[in-house]
């Protein structure tokens, strides 16, 4: 490829992002018109459909702060960051961080936590199939007192946990038709755990404790190590209970003892 | 040129490429799904765009995994960039070789445009100059392709809404210079012959006639929207938002005349209608494939026996 080749592509996906760059040169029109207007075409073409990509993902984002501000604010992200991917269904992956840094968000000091939740939302849709531990597995590999606080509990690829300082899953359900969004206190500190069950996404408000026993057990900790920074986090953490959720959630898909990777999952 | 690991017997080349029943298809989005497996409309075939289906798991998969056990596929990309000046993404060619193992489509095909420059993607087709060094790269890029697949693709004729002055050959020599070079078919978008023309002041029935027809392995008609560019004439944007006009049916019946029926995506990715609104549309196109007049023609033949 020849350098002068090298700089047609160069100059295009330049000016394709920045507005201020002026047309690339080169360009020919049948009937002498000035080519800039044609430009603009893909300008528009590749600004839009990126936009209305993260439009896709955070809806509840846009309802927030209104359309015209999400669809700048998203405009300055997609200047700054273009997909560094084909497939969009994550190009948001750091667009909540970004919102959490750009000043004129600043008076929607939540905003950026349900970008979070929403993105967990997305990530959890398209996470990978697994089918979870029959219920009479675990219940056999519970009752094995010796092993159990080495156990390490693997849970389903949708599962995550954001911990956050204000009522994050209120705000989003208020948006789902679920209560008032007038009525939401958004400066109260929510637990929420995203997790997909068959087909379909869930959130669910955790107690503090038992969301920091699954933030652990993600992370690898062993049951021991997750239920001790559960309790400390949560003087009513109730391992028991805790355990019971998981089982009526289905989020088990297997269950290792220590480091000598024996495998439970059928 | 010639890619090293498929035989480079072109007259086999669109068998490969596509087989595709010669019916109208429908793209297949996410707000179908339910309808689709609950009534099992009379479609020939459904399209989908690769990338949105590059995702470990979940209903995307769920529900194409059911609807193609009753329906044949056409696998469509949309961010392979084969005329980008890199090289191509060798994960993306990965996720492909993997959804084509998982779908079994009919057909794979991508365009004759860039989308990517060095790490960013862009999410538009954008369009190439036709020079010596364009066609090289653009034909090993397809070899590159094809060898990974293990199958021939079929590419797409742009629509475009600018040219370049380095251009040394036409739109339609370049295409069929790289069919000629990889064995590749041509998925011939008849909009975008129809929406380019317009924007270049060319006849869009000389182009379609320069075209390799013998290599068409699939049709897609789509609408488009209308601007105006600096000197106030028409500037056509392939928006895949609107029915396909008049004049695009006509081009399409012209295009029928010169090749063997062929399966005919009616595409719309945009301002998406009711799933009966896509299905009158189809209707006509298998009309059409079937050698029938259009249904106004018929309307009209009666009107004037009464």
């Amino acid at each position: 490829m020849s350098a002068a080749m090298h700089s047609t592509q160069s100059g295009f996906a330049r000016a394709l992002l920045d507005p201020a760059q002026a047309c690339p040169g080169g360009l020919h029109t049948w009937n002498g018109s000035d080519p800039a207007r044609r430009f603009a075409v893909y300008r528009n073409n590749v600004t839009v459909s990126l936009v209305d990509a993260l439009a896709d993902t955070f809806p509840v984002c846009s309802a927030l702060v209104g359309e015209p501000f999400f669809r700048a604010m998203a405009r300055v992200f997609v200047a700054e960051r273009p997909p560094q991917s084909r497939v969009l269904a994550f190009y948001g992956r750091d667009f909540p961080a970004f919102v959490e840094d750009f000043p004129p968000a600043a008076s929607v000091p939540y905003l950026a936590d349900v970008a979070r939740l929403e993105m967990m939302r997305q990530e959890a849709c398209h996470a990978a199939d697994v089918e979870p531990l029959a219920a009479e597995v675990i219940a056999g590999l519970l009752a094995a007192p010796a092993q159990l606080p080495a156990l390490r509990i693997h849970a389903h690829p949708s599962v995550a946990v954001l911990n956050s300082r204000y009522a994050v899953h209120s705000l989003w359900a208020a948006h789902q038709g679920e209560g008032e969004l007038a009525a939401v206190a958004p400066m109260l500190a929510q637990a929420v755990m995203v997790l997909r069950v068959g087909l379909d996404v869930h959130s669910i408000v955790l107690a503090r404790g038992i969301g920091v026993f699954i933030e652990q057990f993600i992370q690898g900790a062993e049951l021991v190590v997750a239920q001790q920074a559960a309790t400390a986090s949560d003087p009513d953490f109730d391992l028991v209970t805790a355990l019971g959720s998981l089982l009526h959630w289905q989020i088990i898909t297997a269950l290792r003892t220590g480091d000598d990777d024996h495998e439970h999952t059928d | 040129m010639l890619s090293t690991h498929l035989p480079a017997t072109h007259s086999t080349a669109c068998v490969s490429a596509s087989s595709l029943p010669a019916r109208a298809g429908l793209g297949l989005k996410p707000v179908h799904f339910e309808h689709v497996l609950s009534t099992q409309p009379d479609v020939g075939f459904f399209e989908v765009h690769a990338e949105n289906y590059m995702v470990p798991g979940g209903p995307l998969h769920h529900h194409l995994g059911r609807i193609r056990e009753h329906y044949p596929l056409s696998l469509h990309g949309v961010g392979l960039s084969i005329g980008a000046e890199f090289a191509l993404d060798a994960s993306h060619l990965d996720a492909l070789a993997e959804l084509i193992a998982r779908y079994q489509p009919q057909s794979f095909s991508e365009h004759l445009a860039w989308s990517s420059h060095g790490e960013a993607f862009f999410n538009d087709l954008l369009p190439l100059p036709y020079t010596a060094a364009t066609l090289d790269r653009v034909c090993a890029h397809v070899d590159q392709v094809q060898t990974r697949l293990r199958r021939h693709m079929l590419l797409e004729n742009p629509a475009t809404y600018v040219e370049f002055e380095a251009s040394s050959m036409s739109e339609t020599e370049f295409i069929s210079e790289v069919v000629r070079r990889t064995g590749c078919g041509l998925l011939l978008d008849v909009n975008n012959i129809h929406v380019s023309c317009i924007n270049h002041g060319r006849d869009s029935r000389a182009y379609l006639r320069a075209l390799p027809l013998d290599r068409v392995g699939e049709i897609h008609l789509a609408g488009f929207a209308t601007q105006m560019d600096g000197a106030g004439d028409p500037l056509l944007i392939d928006s895949h938002d609107a029915p396909v006009a008049e004049a695009v049916w006509a081009l399409y019946a012209d295009a029928l005349a010169l090749t063997s029926p062929v399966a005919s995506l009616l595409e719309r990715d945009n301002a998406l209608p009711a799933f009966d609104v896509l299905l009158a549309e189809a209707a006509r196109a298998e009309r059409m494939l079937a050698g029938q007049p259009p249904q106004a023609l018929i309307h009209m033949a009666e009107e004037a026996h009464t």
